[in-house]
């Protein structure tokens, strides 16, 4: 191992000039673990002297074996499995260990007993409150990922009878609470609009505990950066074991990339786009959960519990039906949700996830940009690392434990900027190497990214001139798409894109299934960005949930009042069209008017005048002559404009399924200035 | 294990796997209307309260009262109308003081459990949570289902136009079912309550039945003979029906009407709404078919 820690020196000889000053100290320590396994070469042995170049290969070999026991359960179930591995290398060795101690102790480190699981090494124990603190570490991790996955499955309206009818149909808890926590999100909306959007403040919440502790919300708190770590444990790869795993812990120059990321995300938002919220690790989060994953579990659990339902049992049934109504009440919700194009965001969360096999929290070392972000804050942390590098004797355990591929191992500088402060680099070295306080001697420490000057500035640039690039070719003035219809009390499209960090809250809430994410259908830029489908659901005429979650405002917090127009101008998405040559009174000489049925306005913005047409009969009457002409009454359905909302509702029953007969395009939306259809609607003096 | 196969082959295959749905030949019915036969009118009219629970239990009483209907023990399960997302006044969903009332009379009458459940047109949540029937209801101790997929399951009507078609099961496997229409315009139908009621009964693509709706609806009304209907004009949807969602749109009428005869209740409720029932052509057919009598006049009534 000491060759495979070579180069990483070789940086720094300057500092730590060759021969290195711990080597004769380790040489001790050493010797006295040979002593208590006289058959098996210690594992350390080969390192305390300088082994010739031959020996170097072997010494890899013992040290990755070594490596392999200690890092099962790479979590960092540090002290667990560090424990255990050390109990096997020196059985019963305490009074050894004791000595050992005590040579540790003339040597400055404190001396403790503790008859905790024995490790390997001088078997030094980590300080209580670290120990504590990687547990209390883990219980935050699995708190704030239930929170999260708790607010996900409650963004979704479930009625109760506790409710009084004229109660406003409201989300009880504050689902959003994630997206307006993430300073990512409040710093790029900052810069794209200039203000801080309503609860966005909350965000500096995080950035204050950044101020203090560093990185401890990448660690602690994100339910994505914990999803990776979960991944990155129990993914059981034969591959990233041992040596492998050393290596792939150890700070990697790509790591710089979520950097440049971040900077170019910042300048797309001045440029006017928070197309950042793409790579938000909260909006993925939502996003590929919320509509990838629930979604799917959702459908192996109706498939099985319709399978239990068609047995004929009766107790099964009954019991199945009791489980569909409770997960259509907690998890999902009562019919199958179906997220147009999901594919590709559950994709990409597979192949995210699958990352861990080869490098452990790839996303969040690589490309996480509100990591980058907290990065970037965490120069002026409070708490750190500080190393005595003298005693490490490069058993490389912290390594083997690390998440965010730091180097916290000896003999380099810690890089504060990638640390996620899980401590487990504490908890699992035997040497007392590494201390975690308050205000630590900086000696040893890399507070700010490595990164390029100039790429640096040519990724923020990158950023911003992309916003004009992609809009050159897709202009929201001049080139509407009809199917860009924004949900309801979204603002003008401009400001929507300002403001749209794509975390399809909107979509998750939305009780009727009919917000979904944009694929190209928005151009480039408006991927995942919510439109409205009325095809697989419309929009409830009195429900504004997808405003009250939507945390950055470009969805307006709308009432139902605004919304229906009561007193005031409703608030419309678009107008519906009628294709006369496939609806059934117009075309077929067939009674219908569902549309005009489900049209919630009143009046209702569609109306059916009453024709007698012409209609020839399906069969022959008369042998030999011609089917005969009957006269028969219809109505036929028009829209009426200047009432129509948009909802989608007629477009969403109309009985001709594929290509409905009326449908919903933009035309006329309240929020454009520009994409106006009627004379009396033109604002006049605005462009 | 050839012959293991073989059987399982046998039981499988050509017949709709385990389920063995067959063409019965006649239109199904699923009769509920099995109360003892006295001397009663049809059909009753309350009309001297302002209250709706009093109302309802007038209308009751004068047709002998929930005991003639609902015996101890039994399943009641009771169909308003909870299609739209609409609060009660705008009158498109059945009052949740007259649904709560009916409860308070099943449960009187000894029922074991009284379920309350429609299939909704808008979202059921909001639906059953803005008509205010899923407060009024539960604190009675009335069982509040919420239709979802899984309580569809395919049933053959062998009706002229509705043949096999996704019924909601909450609704059929009751002992006991009482329709609580509300009383409203419809614009292609002209008149909806009884009858049109019924529509809530089905899962699918509801959209189709839009092309012959008077042949559907008197199909649906074949199929449901229910123990008792309970119609509401408390207060009644006059324009923009089936939802209105204008408070204008509707007018206070204070009547309920309990019936014995869904076509007789349906051709009298027309009239309030002014629209004469030799118009509304599912009464027509209705008629025809034998399930009641749409010359309303002449059926024994009485007005409380």
């Amino acid at each position: 191992m000491a060759s495979g820690h070579g180069h990483s020196h070789s940086g720094h000889e300057a500092e730590f000039p060759s021969p290195l000053p711990w080597l004769a100290q380790k040489g001790v320590v050493l010797a006295l673990d040979a002593a208590a396994r006289p058959l098996a070469p210690a594992p350390d042995e080969p390192r305390a002297v300088n082994p010739p170049a031959a020996l170097i290969p072997l010494s890899r070999v013992l040290d990755s074996a070594r490596k392999a026991k200690a890092s099962r359960g790479a979590d960092g179930a540090s002290s667990k499995a560090a424990g255990t591995s050390g109990a096997a290398a020196e059985p019963g060795s305490a009074p050894l260990r004791a000595e050992g101690e005590a040579k540790q102790s003339a040597s400055k480190a404190p001396p403790k007993k503790k008859s905790g699981p024995k490790r390997p090494g001088s078997g030094i124990p980590a300080r209580p409150i670290i120990r504590t603190l990687v547990w209390v570490r883990r219980a935050a991790q699995v708190f704030f990922f239930g929170l999260f996955f708790w607010f996900l499955c409650a963004t979704a309206f479930r009625g109760t009878f506790s409710a009084r009818f004229d109660q406003p149909v409201r989300l009880p808890l504050p689902v959003e609470a994630f997206l307006l926590a993430d300073p990512f999100v409040g710093a790029m909306t900052l810069l794209s609009t200039h203000s801080v959007y309503r609860g966005l403040a909350w965000s500096l919440g995080i950035l204050t505990l950044t101020l203090v502790f560093g990185r401890v919300f990448c660690g602690w708190i994100c339910p994505f950066g914990t999803l990776h770590h979960f991944f990155g444990w129990i993914f059981p790869s034969r591959y990233l074991r041992g040596g492998r795993r050393v290596e792939a812990n150890k700070t990697h120059g790509w790591q710089a990339a979520k950097y440049y990321m971040m900077w170019g995300f910042l300048g797309a938002a001045v440029a006017g786009s928070a197309i950042g919220g793409l790579l938000d690790p909260i909006c993925v989060a939502v996003r590929a959960i919320g509509l990838g994953v629930l979604p799917a579990l959702q459908y192996f659990g109706i498939r099985t519990t319709t399978a239990a339902a068609t047995t004929n049992l009766r107790s099964l049934q009954m019991a199945t039906d009791g489980a569909q109504d409770t997960l259509s009440q907690t998890l999902w919700t009562a019919n199958q949700s179906y997220f147009n194009q999901t594919w590709f965001i559950l994709f990409s969360l597979v192949a995210i996830l699958f990352m861990n096999r080869i490098i452990p929290r790839f996303w969040c070392r690589a490309l996480c940009p509100l990591g980058a972000f907290l990065g970037v804050v965490s120069r002026f942390s409070l708490f750190g690392m500080e190393k005595d590098h003298a005693k490490c004797t490069d058993c490389n355990l912290c390594l083997v434990h690390c998440q965010g591929a730091d180097s916290p191992q000896g003999g380099v500088k810690h890089r504060e900027d990638e640390c996620h402060m899980c401590l487990n680099c504490e908890a699992a070295c035997p040497e007392d190497v590494i201390k975690f306080r308050f205000l630590p001697n900086l000696r040893s420490a890399v507070k700010t990214p490595n990164l390029e000057r100039r790429t640096l500035l040519a990724t923020g640039a990158a950023g911003a001139v992309a916003v004009p690039a992609l809009r050159v070719a897709n202009w929201p003035d001049k080139a509407y798409s009809e199917k860009v219809i924004r949900p309801p009390g979204a603002v003008e499209e401009r400001e929507f894109l300002e403001r749209c960090i794509r975390c399809a809250e909107c979509m998750k809430v939305c009780p009727n299934n009919a917000l979904h994410p944009a694929f190209f259908e928005a151009g480039i830029e408006g991927l995942w960005t919510p439109i409205l489908i009325p095809r697989i659901g419309y929009c409830e005429f009195s429900c504004v949930l997808c405003g009250q979650v939507c945390p950055t405002g470009a969805i307006q917090k709308i009432d139902e009042k605004q919304k229906m127009g009561v007193g005031q101008k409703p608030v419309s998405m678009g107008t519906a069209m009628y294709d006369h040559g496939r609806c059934l009174p117009w075309a077929m000489a067939t009674p219908c008017i569902v549309c005009e049925e489900f049209c919630p306005t009143s009046p209702k913005a569609i109306w059916a005048e009453e024709v007698e047409v012409p209609k020839r009969d399906s069969k022959y009457t008369q042998k030999g002559e011609q089917a005969a002409m009957l006269m028969i009454k219809v109505q036929r359905p028009h829209v009426e404009p200047s009432l129509c909302v948009g909802c989608g509702a007629c477009e969403k029953v109309c009985p001709i399924v594929d290509k409905p007969a009326v449908y919903v395009t933009n035309a006329g939306e309240t929020r454009s200035k520009t994409n106006v259809i009627l004379l009396e609607n033109t604002r006049y003096g605005q462009t | 294990m050839l012959g293991g196969s073989t059987i399982a082959t046998a039981l499988l295959y050509e017949r709709g796997g385990l389920e063995l749905t067959r063409p019965t030949g006649e239109r199904q019915v699923r009769d509920f209307n099995s109360h003892t036969p006295g001397p009663a009118p049809v059909y009753a009219i309350a009309k001297s309260s302002t209250d709706p629970a009093v109302l309802v239990q007038r209308a009751v009483d004068a047709l002998g009262g929930m005991k003639r209907f609902v015996s101890r023990g039994d399943i009641v399960a009771i169909k308003p109308n909870i299609g739209w997302d609409r609060m009660p006044v705008h009158a498109a969903n059945t009052n949740p003081r007259v649904v709560a009332e009916v409860v308070r009379l099943a449960f009187e009458a000894g029922a074991k459990q009284v379920v309350v459940t429609d299939a909704s047109c808008n979202e059921p949540n909001r639906c059953f949570q803005r008509s205010g029937i899923w407060r009024a209801v539960y604190g009675l101790g009335a069982t509040v289902i919420l239709p979802s997929a899984h309580r569809f399951r395919e049933m053959r009507m062998r009706g002229d136009v509705l043949d096999q078609w996704p019924v909601y099961t909450p609704l059929v496997n009751a002992d006991k079912v009482i329709n609580v229409p509300v009383a409203k315009h419809h614009n292609l139908s002209k008149y909806t309550a009884a009858m049109k009621n019924w529509y809530g009964i089905l899962g699918g693509r509801r959209n189709r039945l839009h092309q012959n709706i008077d042949v559907s609806i008197a199909d649906l009304a074949t199929f449901m003979r229910p123990t008792l209907t309970i119609v509401d004009a408390t207060r009644v949807l006059l324009r923009n029906g089936p939802q209105g969602g204008n408070i204008d749109d509707a007018r206070d009428m204070n009547q309920v009407i309990a019936s014995l005869d869904q076509v007789a209740v349906d051709a009298y409720g027309a009239t309030l709404i002014g629209e004469k029932p030799e118009r509304v052509r599912y009464l027509k057919l209705g008629h025809e078919r034998g399930i009641g009598n749409m010359d309303f006049m002449n059926v024994a009534h009485v007005e409380v």
